[in-house]
């Protein structure tokens, strides 16, 4: 398929969600919708660096709290900005840390940029901790409009719709990545970036690009949360489970295509609602990191591998 | 004045939990991220023990230490088989790691609470006092305990014939092999050995601070950090180190407030990143 | 003939140990220049200073007129400097046809993308990756994955992909090691050809047949020091390189 059918494709499906959602019309399927999609959204953007270049980000929470916090930040300011915007400039400022954080590390070894980006998650939640306009340790207050702008009812339905949104641009993001020279060099990099650079790929670029476009889509994902949650603190915001899921549903759906987070979020993001309501909270949490560890041991090339046969 | 002594005592006990990584980072090359999460199990075992057994803490992670041992070599036999052998170490093999030390982290939690837990020894609450120099047992004890652990590694590392063929496996595999030595066994070894060192570092760390679970991702950042600056590998430099993180953490949280410090590590490993890739002693 | 690649005074440590010092080495356009030397004399570390792999501490290096210093590794593939490895690196998730592919649209689209010129398209390029897998004689598993390949057929796969790249001066590193003697001399025609195209050739090798058959000169390096260079029948008979090979 190319690229405009495909975009045209997703585009179809999100609408189909969203009227089944609309036909369904309890706001608990709008709510655990959200959940999943964000996480489609937080696996792919994990996976862009992560599974297409494999340097693994450990700090996602640090990306995804970065987008939720500007938007905290900018509700204060300018109460009345679109949400969309507000989008958009959490990712801006996610992908600058993204870049900032890739430039200062990704020269050397690429586990020092897995270290450096484990410690970046402590900092920025230290910084935000003691940023009193955002509401410091005591977290913050956001007040969910009752309606949703444009299309009506309540206002998860926007949020799920912009979410969804998103959804459709990353992944077609992702699915454009693969199929592009930009997607061979990053699989050269992954490989083996010595003969990488002597191919003629201009790697520590690469690399800049990737981890920009990571940060930048997981702080999109972040941005919505605030009004998500109505209230937002460090502990929830910098929660391990995001980096957790995010690292795991590429991991279990498979790296190597932009399906595979999408197959892995809907699997574990379900799995553990069932568990949740079925079991206890804490089950549901464990799920991910259990699951991801089993995958990476016993099917390192994820669901979407089992599936791809061997070519001859 | 007290502050830097309590940052140099605190330096110290950074060097205990940060022994670890650096044989299992620095001589073994495996980045094992989940050793914080080694270190709080080690802290929960010496928390049973005191709480259970009434024993000291530090005893109880004496006695603890072999099971480190054996959990370490387990450890070790997975990752091999996983990842080394297959040669998927930095993608899969972090995340295995990673998943590790969040499965841990939340098996504590099912099982402890998200509550602060501490231990009782008599000595814990007393200080020295020597002149105007104030140096508590809370901090004196594991500086001490720290300081016992290095120096009997290093011993062990540079005479022993175990010891060294550790040093050697991390740099060149095939002289090893030349003498007869199998380096998966010896890596099998220091690997469980770098594990024990996360019991006595535990049992360290509960009794300078309450614990909870979710601390142990605090000391990522720091350990790292320590290795990276220290240059993988030296025990000199990763005491320099340790010692240096302490007095200056508790330099930023004298000066700016408490909650500032954690920030520090990150701080100093970005920027060791960027300017001294090889540590403050390397080349 | 005006010099192509010109290596001035290039050192190199590794901690104590010197890997390379002083070394000079001018190649002509349109040269076929063997390097020999014993294992540890330098051999390789010279082709990564000069493709930018390493970093030389000490001296220059020049390729068609231009400084090379401080460029990285894929400016110098672009400016048409293209090598193999010794120890093979193929990108092991990719297929072959992939594998060639790489330098392809980073090299030679990227020069293409000038004004004036448009990427090669999509087929064109996976037909000239078939093309330059059978010159190597792969073109049987062009769709298998480098897993798939004996040690011999990945370094087939390195000289691929290097001449992949379209460059001006091709650094083989020891690409015949463990070929049949067919098979080497299917590699010697190559190169040869190769050089008929207008290739400026380096070639390290320890099959001194092909050696003499390839070479129009030869550069000896022994211990990190350049002690012979000149035309490859006096520079075997040269009394130092002979005793560097045999022993005192």
């Amino acid at each position: 398929m190319r690229a405009v059918p495909f975009v045209l494709a997703l585009v179809v499906v999100a609408c189909a969600i969203f009227g089944v959602g609309r036909a369904i019309g309890s706001s608990y399927a709008f709510f655990l919708g959200y959940v999943v999609v964000q996480y489609i959204v937080l696996g792919t953007a994990w996976n862009i660096l992560g599974g297409y270049t494999g340097y693994v980000n450990f700090g996602v929470t640090a990306f995804f709290a970065i987008g939720a916090y500007s938007t905290v930040a900018l509700y204060k300011l300018v109460p009345a900005m679109p949400l969309p915007v507000m989008v958009l400039i959490g990712g801006a400022m996610a992908a600058l840390v993204g870049l900032g954080t890739g430039y200062l590390t990704l020269r050397l070894r690429g586990v020092f940029f897995s270290i450096a980006t484990l410690a970046l998650a402590v900092v920025v939640q230290t910084l935000i901790t003691n940023w009193d306009f955002v509401g410091g340790a005591r977290g913050a207050y956001v007040l969910r409009p009752k309606l949703a702008p444009l299309i009506g009812g309540e206002y998860v339905q926007y949020l799920f719709v912009v979410m969804l949104g998103l959804c459709v641009i990353v992944l077609a993001t992702a699915r454009a990545i693969e199929r592009s020279s930009l997607g061979y060099g990053f699989a050269a990099i992954r490989d083996d970036e010595a003969a990488a650079e002597a191919a003629g790929v201009p790697t520590l670029r690469l690399k800049l690009i990737a981890t920009t476009l990571s940060g930048g889509f997981m702080g999109m994902a972040g941005a919505p949360l605030p009004y998500y949650v109505t209230y937002l603190d460090p502990t929830s915001g910098f929660n391990l489970n995001y980096a957790v899921n995010a690292i795991a549903m590429p991991l279990i759906g498979g790296t190597s295509s932009w399906l595979g987070p999408v197959i892995g979020a809907v699997l574990v993001g379900g799995l553990q609602e069932v568990l949740r309501v079925t079991i206890s909270s804490a089950a549901n949490v464990l799920v991910a990191g259990v699951l991801m560890v089993a995958f990476v041991i016993l099917a390192p090339q994820g669901i979407v591998g089992l599936f791809k046969r061997r070519p001859k | 004045m007290n502050a830097i002594l309590s940052g140099l005592l605190l330096g110290g006990f950074y060097a205990a939990v940060s022994i670890g990584v650096a044989i299992s980072f620095g001589m073994l090359d495996i980045v094992n991220i989940a050793h914080p999460a080694f270190i709080l199990l080690g802290s929960y075992a010496a928390f049973i023990g005191n709480t259970v057994f009434g024993i000291d803490p530090i005893l109880a992670a004496i006695i603890a230490m072999p099971l480190f041992y054996l959990l370490g070599m387990l450890v070790y036999q997975v990752y091999y088989v996983a990842f080394e052998r297959r040669d998927d170490q930095s993608l899969r093999g972090l995340s295995f790691f990673f998943g590790l030390l969040f499965i841990t982290e939340v098996t504590l939690v099912m099982i402890f609470g998200v509550d602060y837990r501490l231990v009782q020894a008599s000595y814990i609450g007393d200080k020295l006092t020597l002149g105007p120099l104030e140096l508590p047992f809370r901090l004196l004890v594991p500086f001490l305990v720290s300081m016992i652990t290095v120096v009997g590694l290093q011993l062990f590392l540079s005479r022993s014939f175990l010891g060294r063929a550790i040093q050697a496996v991390a740099q060149d595999q095939l002289a090893l092999r030349l003498m007869a030595a199998n380096p998966i066994r010896i890596k099998r070894i220091a690997f469980g050995l770098s594990i024990a060192t996360a019991a006595l570092g535990g049992a360290v760390l509960i009794i300078i601070q309450p614990v909870e679970p979710s601390i142990g991702r605090e000391y990522i950042g720091r350990v790292f950090a320590i290795c990276v600056l220290g240059g993988l590998g030296s025990f000199s430099g990763m005491v320099i180190a340790a010692v240096t993180l302490g007095v200056v953490e508790t330099l930023t949280a004298t000066l700016f407030g408490p909650s500032w410090s954690p920030a520090v590590s990150f701080g100093v490993l970005l920027i060791t990143l960027a300017v001294r890739p090889n540590g403050i002693l390397g080349r | 003939m005006s010099a192509l690649l010109t290596v001035e005074g290039v050192g190199k440590r590794f901690g104590g140990f010197v890997a390379l010092e002083g070394i000079d080495l001018e190649v002509k356009q349109g040269e076929r220049i063997g390097l020999i030397g014993p294992n540890g004399s330098g051999k390789s570390t010279l082709v990564n200073c000069i493709c930018g792999t390493l970093r030389n501490e000490t001296g220059k290096v020049r390729f068609a007129g231009e400084t090379l210093d401080g460029l990285a590794a894929h400016e110098r593939t672009r400016r048409g400097l293209a090598r193999s490895f010794q120890l093979p690196r193929p990108f092991g998730s990719l297929t072959l046809v992939e594998n060639v592919r790489i330098p392809i649209l980073y090299t030679v689209n990227a020069r293409k993308a000038g004004p004036g010129h448009t990427h090669v398209p999509h087929d064109a390029i996976d037909a000239r990756c078939r093309d330059l897998l059978g010159e190597v004689g792969l073109s049987a598993k062009a769709d298998r994955q480098p897993r798939d390949l004996t040690q011999i057929e990945m370094r087939k796969l390195e000289l691929a992909r290097a001449m992949a790249a379209e460059p001006k001066l091709l650094i083989a590193d020891e690409v015949m090691a463990g070929l049949s003697h067919a098979e080497v001399d299917e590699i010697i025609a190559l190169l040869i050809r190769l050089n008929g195209q207008g290739i400026t050739v380096i070639m390290i090798e320890h099959i001194m047949r092909a050696v003499m058959e390839v070479s129009q000169r030869l550069a000896v390096l022994v211990a990190g020091r350049k002690i012979a260079d000149g035309d490859p029948r006096e520079v075997v008979r040269n009394p130092e390189v002979v005793r560097a090979y045999l022993g005192e």
